[in-house]
């Protein structure tokens, strides 16, 4: 079931392919339709993304001015400033013209160009969600092979136990829980945050180092068991192929059979996956990153969110979609590179 | 074929090891990191004392021009001096920058004295001009006025005749003068600024101010640092530095404060004060409201000319339906089990902490907790009870109400559904609906019932405005001030004339029959105030002074006290008299504010004398 779920491999219209000139057209034909879709959705994220965020109930002048005294000529100042007093259309031609040149805006509550936002908080998600995504992957490949090697073992059903356990398990109550525990009772790591106050110089890599682990361990937990479980099931594909009945029959290693032979084959699928996970990079963790106030990008979202901070959730919403069809065009057109059976 | 296989082993291979290496690194910074925090920790004295607080809300701007949220406006009163300050204890003003003022008969003209000890953080000395200056540019500039300009819509002009004397001429008399809560800005430096729409104030650091504290350091989401005022003229504050740190998730703010990564947290959860209380160095602290928790009935929305719009419930609009669903309402137990015991039932719009101009209905006047009153209300008004037990009007539609609650606040939900089973027995529905906000349904008008509840300042002018029939919209999707769609000439007329009353009680007396009008409407029900609740590290703060003192809050004070007073846990001896004792240390702490207040000779007299004894009991004591 949990496979069923999982990004497939995209069907090989072709599954071999004559070189001649009209594969050279068909190729052409096949990026050409990629690439043409890929551009299609981008205009339909930035389209959406204006009015979806117009929907969400909320009045950002009231959220802001919340709890104070101010004046009904203030609200319309505030208007004024955020642009929302001009008509709905006029407030769309500016912002399609200001995408268009990658300009967002100004964010209302933080009073600053939503791309400098964006560039200040990129690093921090891509950090951590970037090497989530690498150690969750290493992770969940090495014992899927482990698991489908040696699958109906007891190593095997612990394995995929503890991992499915672990993915249905919500992410911001597992860092609520690992903070307790070693955060606060045990002292460990800090609670929260990406870097001590006062730290200057090289003590600053330890010192984020540790902020990390916490929020890492987290997010690392929460996924790792879609690698492991797609690995598993596609290496156990192919341990009924004929290949490797022949290459046990030529007496190879055990080892060899598996390194050599079905992993390689095995692979193919989980190279969608992680393209896929790595388009959602700069989306970041909106709730690992809100619970462990890691400074990045999903936590920027969420504090948009709240008031509604149109021109910054529209500017992310957009640079998330994009970062996801990228990396999707990627896997699509990297895919016949490393499997020949579904080249155009 | 072995190409690719080749390749995508090489992929993998390198994927493995770059994800080894990087949780290797994560793996290996942890001991050296803890060893580094551990260096830090036992630090010789020379450490600077610092003071953490846990906060989540953004930094809107750091321009006082522009600022217009909690966690800017606070720390605006840090690092600016205002002309005049609130008393911890009495609540009453007292002078800050303005050292005393005078009015001219007509109250139209209001003279402030500037003090001459005071100084900018850059050793420039705080003048006339820069009171001027700060004041009219907010008049003239409309983007200087976006955060305060509520204060200088009555202006005529504001000019400074000397050095220290500034003159403000007003269009009508206005009572708020002594309550000008506008941050002082440096002429000097601020003349410079093109566009105040656009200006942060957050270029260059320290930034130039004339409080307690100055900022040095920001580093959005992260952290926030502001340093002691060594050359403040009420003295500086005890500890070296005060930090706020962004946590954004209310529970791990709580774990932080267990682990003493930050010293002080605002705004628990009565679960989590409960869980705080028996905690070991941390100290729980259950303040007097400054909020009132209310919900307010639709009375029928309507624009300014009376336009109706919006579905709100009609029979909503017959006071007896309303009276009688007040007395379904049984506030005690809603502080009681909602609350947790940590809250004051009180109907009274002011919060009970200001008691100059707190009222609260006298048993005549009291709507309280009576079902069978409301069921009599309701059956003399005609409403029989229909066939499911939901009495129903005299048009033929049932009284079921919608009651938009705001999801995210646990208290009121339960609440709500508290007061769904009370109406219940008098044949009213309440269909209890946890919306994301209310405000859309309020600005459409498509409610019966809401959840509100307001921040009251110390002069509550403003909280009062919001009911004025000027707070209703002009046309459809315009702006408003009002929350309950409330209009009420005779309420109207009181608040013009508490307007231009000087004299603090017979302003009062005005206040307090706005609230009983207010009461008596049955629109705007206030169940009652809810305690603020805080926490903080006793290991490192010996001693704060709350607002108001005793019982009050520390975050979010109108003032700078609690921060300004703070005592670093080794600092105590310090403190005059601060040797253990209780009485001694209120002494001390309260000696340094009534220096400045130019109180009554009589309050002044009886005070020293009450010093006096306690000095000679504790002295007593020590020997």
């Amino acid at each position: 079931m949990a496979d069923s779920a999982l990004p497939t491999a995209p069907v090989p219209q072709l599954a071999q392919s004559v070189r001649d000139r009209s594969g050279v057209r068909r190729r052409f034909r096949y990026y050409g339709e990629k690439l043409g879709g890929s551009l299609v959705s981008l205009f339909a994220v930035i389209l959406t993304s204006f009015f979806l965020f117009r929907i969400i109930p909320g009045d950002p002048v009231r959220t802001m001015t919340h709890g104070r005294p101010v004046s009904i000529e203030q609200q319309e100042q505030l208007r004024r400033e955020f642009g929302l007093d001009r008509p709905l259309a006029e407030q769309f031609w500016s912002y399609l013209t200001g995408v268009l040149r990658l300009d967002f805006g100004d964010s209302f509550q933080f009073n600053r160009p939503v791309t400098e936002l964006i560039g200040d908080r990129l690093w921090p998600t891509v950090l951590l969600v970037g090497t989530s995504v690498l150690v969750s992957a290493a992770l969940g490949l090495w014992l899927g092979v482990r698991c489908a090697w040696n699958h109906g073992s007891l190593g095997d059903r612990v394995n995929t136990g503890v991992a499915l356990t672990l993915w249905s398990v919500p992410s911001f109550w597992l860092g609520l829980i690992l903070i307790v525990i070693f955060a606060s009772e045990l002292g460990w790591f800090p609670t929260s945050g990406m870097e001590s106050t006062g730290v200057e110089g090289w003590e600053r890599i330890p010192d984020l180092a540790h902020h990390m682990v916490l929020p890492l361990v987290t997010l690392v937990a929460v996924v790792y068991a879609q690698y492991l479980m797609i690995m598993r099931s596609s290496l156990l594909d192919e341990m009924g192929s004929d290949y490797i009945v022949t290459a046990r029959a030529k007496g190879l290693r055990d080892v060899i059979v598996r390194r050599r032979h079905a992993v390689p084959n095995a692979l193919l699928p989980t190279v969608t996956l992680i393209f896929v996970n790595l388009g959602f990079v700069v989306f970041g963790a909106v709730l690992v990153e809100t619970i462990f106030s890691w400074p990045g990008l999903g936590q920027l979202f969420y504090s948009g969110l709240s008031v509604p901070d149109l021109p910054l959730v529209q500017g992310l919403f957009i640079l998330f979609s994009a970062a996801v069809i990228l990396m999707n065009l990627i896997a699509d057109l990297l895919y016949p590179v490393l499997d020949p059976r579904v080249r155009p | 074929m072995a190409t690719s296989a080749s390749r995508a082993r090489r992929f993998a291979a390198g994927l493995a090891a770059a994800g080894l290496t990087l949780s290797g690194l994560a793996a290996a910074g942890l001991p050296a990191a803890t060893a580094a925090t551990d260096d830090a920790g036992s630090g010789d004295d020379a450490e600077p004392t610092s003071l953490t607080i846990a906060v989540a809300q953004e930094v809107d701007s750091l321009s006082p021009f522009i600022a217009v949220r909690l966690i800017t406006t606070n720390m605006h009163r840090w690092m600016y001096d205002f002309l005049t300050n609130y008393d911890p204890e009495t609540g009453e003003t007292i002078p800050a920058l303005a050292e005393s003022w005078d009015t001219s008969d007509d109250g139209l003209t209001w003279t402030y004295h500037i003090r001459e000890d005071a100084t900018w953080t850059d050793g420039e000395p705080v003048t006339a001009e820069d009171v001027a200056w700060t004041f009219t540019t907010m008049m003239t500039d409309p983007a200087a006025a976006e955060a305060n300009g509520n204060f200088v819509e009555n202006f005529a002009s504001v000019t400074a005749t000397d050095e220290y004397t500034v003159e403000i001429v007003l269009d009508e008399p206005q009572v708020t003068m002594l309550a000008l809560d506008v941050p002082i800005l440096p002429e000097h430096i601020w003349s410079q600024v093109s566009d105040f729409g656009a200006f942060n104030n957050d270029t260059d650091f320290p930034i130039v101010g004339s409080g307690p504290f100055i900022l040095t350091d920001y580093q959005p989401n992260v952290s926030i640092t502001l340093e002691a005022n060594p050359d403040y003229w009420r003295g500086a504050p005890k500890f070296d530095q005060l930090i706020l740190r962004y946590i954004d998730d209310p529970d791990a703010q709580v774990e932080a404060l267990r682990s003493g990564e930050v010293d002080f947290v605002f705004g628990l959860t009565p679960a989590q004060y409960e869980a705080l209380q028996n905690e070991e160095d941390i100290t729980v602290n259950a303040a007097q409201g400054k909020r009132f928790q209310a919900i307010t009935l639709n009375p029928g929305a309507r624009l300014q000319d009376g336009t109706p719009f919006g579905d709100g419930h009609p029979a909503l609009q017959d006071p007896v339906v309303r009276e009688a669903l007040v007395h379904t309402i049984d506030r005690d137990a809603i502080y009681e089990v909602a609350y947790g015991g940590l809250g004051e039932a009180n109907g009274g719009y002011i919060p009970s902490r200001y008691d100059t101009y707190h009222w609260e209905p006298s048993e005549d006047e009291e709507i309280g907790f009576d079902i069978d009153a409301a069921n009599r209300l309701l059956d003399e008004a005609g409403y029989a009870p229909g066939g499911d037990g939901i009495r129903v009007g005299p048009d033929g539609r049932p009284l079921s109400f919608r009651f938009n609650v705001h999801g995210d606040n646990p208290q009121y939900v339960q609440a709500a559904e508290m007061m769904a089973e009370w109406a219940r027995e008098a044949g009213i529905e309440l269909v209890v609906e946890p919306v994301s906000e209310v405000g859309s349904l309020l600005d459409e008008g498509t409610y019966d019932i809401l959840t509100t509840g307001w921040n009251v300042n110390p002069d509550p002018n403003y909280v009062l405005s919001i009911n004025l029939c000027s707070g209703l919209p002009t046309e459809l999707g315009g702006p408003y001030l009002s929350d309950a769609y409330y209009c009420n000439e005779e309420y109207d007329r009181l608040y013009a004339e508490q307007l231009s009353e000087l004299d603090v009680d017979a302003r009062a007396e005005i206040v307090k029959e706005m609230q009983r009008v207010l009461y008596e409407d049955n629109i705007f029900v206030v169940w009652g105030y809810a305690d603020a609740l805080e926490a903080y590290r006793s290991d490192v703060i010996a001693e704060m002074t709350p607002q108001p003192d005793p019982g009050g809050n520390y975050y979010g004070q109108d003032g700078y006290w609690s921060w300004w007073s703070a005592v670093p846990v080794g600092e105590e001896d310090d403190t005059a008299g601060g040797s253990g004792s209780d009485d001694g240390d209120d002494s001390g702490s309260n000696t340094g504010l009534i220096v400045g207040i130019a109180a009554a000779a009589v309050v002044v007299l009886a005070l020293v004398l009450l010093l006096l004894r306690r000095r000679g009991t504790t002295a007593d004591d020590r020997e």
